[in-house]
């Protein structure tokens, strides 16, 4: 047990300061992608939620390719890709060097993809539970369809989006475990590289593991107290 | 009134011409990108198929163009990317079919057993069952795979004289193991909300028919909430088989390990693009599948 503890402490002899390195980055990670997911997620909603038919329809298509595709392929996809098109681009400008992209930015960029096509769907079905009277109730008053959208529509469809959006998001805490594939010094890298040099495997991948279950536990506590706060008009009847 | 009169008023007004809004021309350029990348892929894959192309059409074509066609033939050496790999994606996608398809077998057998210990009112059954389903809904694959695979050998004396360490030196067992558990964790959750789901009367009027209760779990109550659980069990193999993804790193050669070696070797983006054609392919389809399953299954529900 002394052991294990020493293993675990900050400073020269232990692994904790590189672990909790290594999460600080799997939480900046996960926060990173969640804003630019949220408002590609809206916009696709808006687009899935539209009249127009080939609006839709490009939406759909999005969503059906980044929901079917493994995540670990996603992440390939958007980190070799980009490497792949920025040499051969450099090539046509005659320069033919090796490029490397960031691995925060390649995970960032794909855990963005794969979790605004399901918040799409979260906010889509958000939609469709605003009956279409508070959309004229808006035109009613006078107010443009963007005033609508911004201040009737909007704070609703978030209460109604909101549990699933906080599935979501602790979906995608769970998915920032595959960037350390693509060598980022994330939670389970950090772990994994204390597991090898101490020939500790279980210890340490097991302090990961118990270090997700935290942050899940903390997020849904967050998560209920903001569902609270958003139904805060609701509870008084 | 005349008939004319009659089909003049029975016609339709004209459909109003629909503006070309912000939205509109926003989503044809949409579309229209979509169609170009769309037909840049199926152009740039298709360069694998030149030389079975080119032998098939050779028969129908004349003059100038059988000419062209067999002069290429002679000429031109296929070293296509799927020429020299499409064995081994065949063998990655087998292995990725038995990797998904075996732990969701043994997922479901051991979710019942889950299911119940986590919906009894006994609490030694029902807390450890909670925290076990806690621990593999909560917690990264990756991390859950990495913690059996590399993490039972710590254990390596003890599972050698247990006789078990044949099953955790196998990186094939260790995904199969530990990919059986995250899923049954999942698929107990499905079961358990979906047997909860089935209203009480459904109990009381099996128990007034004088049915034991097992008789009424299995007969009655379980038909009933496989029904409600269809389209989350749907929902499940499709996660796992996007889940399955992760064995590549564990050293397994499934779809996805065979598509990084492929690239690791050929250092050629194909790789990555035929691995995402398939594995979209796979999980389309059996989202069309399952469509059917459940039209089928619940037709005595619908009016």
């Amino acid at each position: 047990m002394d052991e294990a503890l020493t293993l675990l402490s900050f400073g020269g002899q232990g692994w904790g300061d590189e672990i909790a390195r290594g999460l600080l980055i799997t939480v900046s990670l996960a926060l990173a992608s969640l804003p630019f997911g949220l408002l590609l997620g809206f916009l696709v909603a808006l687009a899935k939620n539209s009249q127009e038919p080939s609006l839709k329809l490009s939406a759909n298509i999005y969503t059906t390719i980044f929901r079917g595709l493994p995540e670990l392929l996603t992440l390939f996809l958007v980190y070799y890709g980009v490497q792949t098109a920025i040499r051969e681009g450099l090539k046509l400008l005659g320069n033919d060097t090796y490029v490397e992209v960031n691995s925060f930015v390649a995970g960032m960029v794909a855990l963005s993809l794969v979790f605004s096509s399901y918040a799409s769907e979260a906010f889509l079905s958000a939609f469709r539970g605003i009956p279409l009277g508070q959309y004229e109730g808006g035109f009613a008053l006078g107010l443009t369809r963007k005033k609508t959208m911004a201040f009737i529509i909007f704070p609703q469809l978030i209460r109604l989006a909101l549990p699933a959006l906080g599935n979501l998001w602790l979906i995608l805490l769970k998915e920032t475990a595959l960037v350390s594939v693509i060598g980022l010094d994330d939670l389970l890298r950090m772990s994994g590289v204390a597991a090898g040099n101490t020939k500790e495997p279980f210890l340490f991948f097991g302090i990961a593991c118990l270090l997700y279950l935290i942050l899940a536990m903390i997020s849904s506590a967050g998560l209920t107290r903001i569902e609270h706060w958003s139904k805060r008009g609701e509870l008084l009847k | 009134m005349t008939t004319h009169d009659q089909q003049a008023l029975l016609k339709p007004p004209p459909l109003a011409k629909r503006p070309w809004s912000t939205a509109r021309i926003a989503g044809h350029v949409l579309v229209a990108l979509w169609a170009i990348a769309f037909g840049y892929l199926i152009i740039y894959l298709l360069g694998n198929l030149e030389k079975p192309i080119l032998e098939f059409l050779l028969p129908y074509l004349s003059g100038s163009w059988s000419e062209y066609a067999l002069r290429r033939l002679e000429t031109h050496e296929f070293d296509s990317f799927m020429g020299r790999y499409v064995k081994q994606y065949i063998s990655g996608f087998l292995v990725t079919l038995q990797i998904v398809s075996l732990s969701l077998l043994i997922g479901a057998a051991l979710s019942l057993p889950l299911a119940m210990a986590r919906a009894s009112k006994w609490k030694l059954l029902s807390v450890p069952a909670y925290a076990y389903v806690y621990f593999f809904r909560g917690t990264p694959l990756l991390a859950q795979t990495f913690l059996i695979y590399y993490g039972f050998g710590s254990f390596r004396p003890e599972l050698q004289s247990l006789g078990l360490w044949w099953f955790f030196r196998d990186a094939f067992y260790c995904i199969l193991f530990a990919f059986a558990l995250n899923t049954s964790a999942y698929q107990a959750e499905i079961l358990r909300g979906a047997v909860q789901n089935i209203s009480r009367g459904q109990w009381e009027g099996a128990a007034a028919l004088g049915l034991s209760r097992p008789v009424t779990f299995f007969k009655v109550i379980l038909p009933q909430a496989l029904m409600v659980a269809l389209r989350p069990y749907g929902n499940e193999i499709i996660l796992m088989i996007k889940g399955s993804a992760i064995a590549s790193i564990v050293t397994i050669f499934d779809l996805m390990g065979e598509t990084r070696r492929a690239y690791s070797r050929s250092y050629d983006f194909q790789a990555y693009i035929w691995a995402a054609v398939v594995y979209l392919m796979m999980v389309e389809v059996l989202r069309r599948i399952w469509d059917r399953i459940e039209l089928r299954l619940t037709r005595h529900l619908k009016r």
